[in-house]
């Protein structure tokens, strides 16, 4: 397109951006060079806001006009169907708000504070180039697909334009991968709360008080979201204040005191009630709390880093990129770039691209700001949570996520074997910085959120200093993480639960009958104990669960990603685009060969700490011996170690299956589509954006 | 000056909303009342059990949230 008046100023033009490309360069410069010293959280944030900013005005903007070509005057789903409900044209910084409350959850947080163990710099390498070749990337088309199609799936996308089997494979990979999410998260909240009377009280403490706000707005004053809110979020600030006093009461402190596998029966059970229940009563009021608090912590974390300004105390790297490292084991390739998924790429995302976006974005030209700015709005998210897991010291770090099988039980033995990778810390300071939080102990928290929690406790008791304030900012930290997370796992029990009955409607059809009460307590007992298996598995797991579950969730994660990803690449290639399809393609084939490479591992490595065939190997050996293996203690616990192990394997290659076949279906389609002379794809006919409303 | 600080007050208010899957009230009624003058009008009430039984009851497996 032409633009007159750019002609003189066409080159000044691009001047502000090469010296903001510069300044990123040179933050980023900083980041990667600097050895032996430490370096402020200040680069880091200046390196990736810079090339976000870069990548948002030219990539995003070629794949806009050339990729897309993204056409203004072409109406909208939300233009057509408008009904003031599902459909509505909204303006592009209202649904930006919606886009990013939806997408942006507890991933971004906990994968990079994991990945904090080979240092910063991976991980910050992995968020900034991630984002803006995949994980926007991907956003960006699927909303820009979806937005063409009427708002459709991505499940219902992928069977239009790929065929009936493959739109199945990939519905039935979605329902595998909602399974390993909710129980990758509520082994989060089980790890957070584990003999932590304080936290436990203040989670218990969201259920009335969400029960009354579900009332309030129901019956007393209907739909006040904004006053009842905040009322929910006083009683919640109170409820962790006097969590301290109930943690150290002697009666009440031991009754809120309960083992991990307690926790992990009560959130089974909690699951089952809990979507079973109306939804304004519990689910929907809880969901307004963890949201306006998730956004809350955000910007004050952002504003907390830039005014603390804080030193990073993690090396750049650790000598853990060789795949030893304690929190989880393989080497730097490929196992960060499926440790980080959300923050740089998340398949997740082609479900909620797919979603409700699509279906208020007011002009197509605004899916760049939405799709692509809000992908990078969420890497930024986990930009900082990678600072706060970086400003705490490194010993501290891995006493909290090293599992107790490694590095022992207590803080001496915990200290000595920390400090003897290097990373020098004293019983005194663990058990120094347990009293500052308020807890018991700091050892064996591994699962991201407890680390996170004290990072974000350190950074904020800075800027609003106070007696005794990092107690309460780290229970706040957990309980916001908590909230959401239980939130995710009563929402997606009942997804589940509705994909589940769609699954066993097919042969049972009395079974996809949704008001049937006893179908719905079929499909709700069925996800949950579905989940629940591989919590409870990951709890009692002695190398720490997340070790296991983790990996198995970035990988099913990722792989999503790299259907969605296929996907579009087939549709550029059926819309004669072939030539731009390396924009999808590429970031394709890096996920595809990083999730495939790590499935192989995790099934056939020799080392039983990283392959589930070996470490099932292992069990199974023993037991023929008549051995015991630690922390097994009899046989029926050894037989249940091997059969975790083969399940575990099991699932790998059920993800591996379901993602080559999608590849197989698509070079299958590309392959016809490219014989065509006309373009091919399922795109909504054009319709004109009305003139005037 | 004091009509941008009010739009953006009210777009704030807005996104605010849409966050937890309410759309705009003043909207449905004004889309109905042009679009649709025949058809009867939900009353606030209505509307928001109406919407927030769509976001997270009828749901068709569709999740609301991302992890």
């Amino acid at each position: 397109m032409n633009r007159s008046p750019a002609v003189n100023g066409g080159l000044v033009r691009h001047l502000p951006w090469l010296l903001l490309a510069v300044v990123g360069a040179c933050a980023l410069g900083v980041v990667a060079l600097r050895r032996g010293e430490s370096i402020n959280a200040l680069w880091i944030v200046a390196a990736s806001v810079s090339i976000y900013l870069v990548a948002y005005r030219y990539y995003a903007l070629f794949i806009a006009t050339k990729v897309m070509r993204l056409d203004p005057t072409r109406a909208t789903p939300a233009v057509v169907n408008n009904d003031g409900l599902d459909y509505v044209p909204t303006h592009r910084h209202v649904l930006f708000g919606h886009h990013f409350a939806a997408i942006a959850g507890a991933g971004p947080l906990v994968g990079p504070v994991l990945a904090a163990q080979m240092g910063y710099l991976p991980g910050t390498l992995w968020l900034i180039a991630g984002v803006v070749f995949a994980g926007a990337v991907q956003d960006f088309m699927v909303l820009f697909l979806s937005t063409r199609r009427n708002g459709r799936s991505l499940g219902e996308m992928v069977r239009e334009e790929m065929g009936r089997v493959p739109g199945t494979i990939a519905l039935f990979g979605c329902f595998m991968i909602m399974i390993i999410i909710l129980a990758v998260l509520a082994l989060i909240v089980v790890k957070a709360l584990a003999e932590s009377p304080w936290g436990m009280f203040t989670v218990i403490a969201t259920l009335p008080i969400a029960v009354f706000m579900g009332i309030y707005m129901r019956f007393i004053r209907p739909g006040r979201i904004g006053e009842i809110s905040v009322i929910g979020l006083v009683l919640l600030l109170g409820a962790i204040w006097y969590g301290g006093a109930i943690a150290a009461d002697p009666y009440w402190g031991p009754a809120f005191t309960f083992t991990g596998v307690q926790i992990t029966w009560m959130l089974i059970g909690y699951g089952i009630v809990a979507a079973m229940l109306p939804v304004w009563l519990l689910l929907a009021p809880r969901d307004y709390l963890s949201t306006f608090l998730k956004i809350g912590t955000i910007v004050g974390l952002a504003i907390g880093i830039l005014v603390i300004a804080p030193e990073l105390k993690m090396p750049a790297l650790t000598q853990f990129v060789d795949g030893t490292g304690p929190v989880w084991k393989g080497a730097l390739f490929p196992f960060l770039f499926i440790t980080i998924a959300c923050g740089a790429v998340s398949g997740f995302h082609a479900l909620i691209s797919s979603g409700t976006t699509p279906k208020l974005l007011d002009n197509e030209v605004n899916a760049r700001y939405i799709g692509y700015g809000g992908m990078l709005m969420e890497s930024f998210v986990a930009v900082m949570a990678l600072v706060a897991a970086s400003v705490i010291e490194p010993g501290l770090y891995f006493a909290m996520n090293s599992p107790p099988a490694l590095v022992g039980t207590d803080v001496a033995s915990v200290a000595a074997t920390v400090s003897s990778w290097g990373f020098v810390i004293t019983p005194e300071t663990l058990e120094a910085t347990a009293r500052d939080i308020g807890e018991h102990t700091v050892l064996a928290r591994a699962g991201g959120a407890p680390t996170l929690a004290v990072g974000i406790a350190q950074i904020l008791h800075q800027v609003l200093p106070g007696e005794n304030t990092m107690a309460f900012w780290y229970h706040f930290a957990i309980l916001f993480e908590a909230l959401f997370i239980l939130t995710a796992v009563d929402a997606g029990t009942r997804a589940g639960r509705f994909m589940l009955q769609d699954l066993l409607g097919s042969f049972v059809p009395a079974l996809a009958r949704t008001k049937s009460w006893f179908a719905n307590l079929l499909g709700t007992v069925g996800c949950v104990a579905l989940w629940g298996y591989f919590l409870y598995q990951g709890v009692v797991d002695p190398l720490g669960g997340i070790n296991t579950l983790w990996p198995l969730f970035g990988i099913s994660n990722q792989m999503l990603a790299g259907v969605a990803l296929i996907l579009a690449t087939v549709v550029l290639i059926k819309m004669k685009r072939g030539r731009y399809a390396w924009v999808t393609a590429v970031p394709a084939a890096w996920l595809l060969i990083c999730t495939t490479y790590a499935g192989l591992i995790k099934l056939f490595d020799a080392n039983p700490a990283v392959g589930f065939l070996a470490q099932a190997n292992r069990y199974r050996e023993a037991l023929a011996n008549g051995e015991l293996l630690a922390p097994a203690v009899n046989a029926a616990q050894m037989q249940q170690v091997m059969i975790n192990n083969y399940i575990n394997a099991g699932l790998t290659v059920l993800f591996l299956a379901v993602v080559s076949s999608i590849l197989f279906y698509a070079i299958k389609t590309a392959l016809v589509a490219r014989r065509h002379s006309e373009r091919s794809d399922k795109e909504a006919p054009y319709q004109p954006m009305p003139s005037a409303h | 000056m004091f009509n941008d600080i009010a739009r953006a007050g009210r777009y704030l208010g807005q996104a605010a909303r849409l966050m937890v899957g309410m759309p705009d009230y003043d909207t449905y009624v004004s889309h109905m009342r042009t679009r649709h003058p025949d058809q009867p009008v939900m009353s606030y009430q209505e509307f928001f059990r109406e919407r927030q039984d769509a976001r997270y009851g009828g749901g068709k497996g569709r999740p609301v949230r991302c992890c």
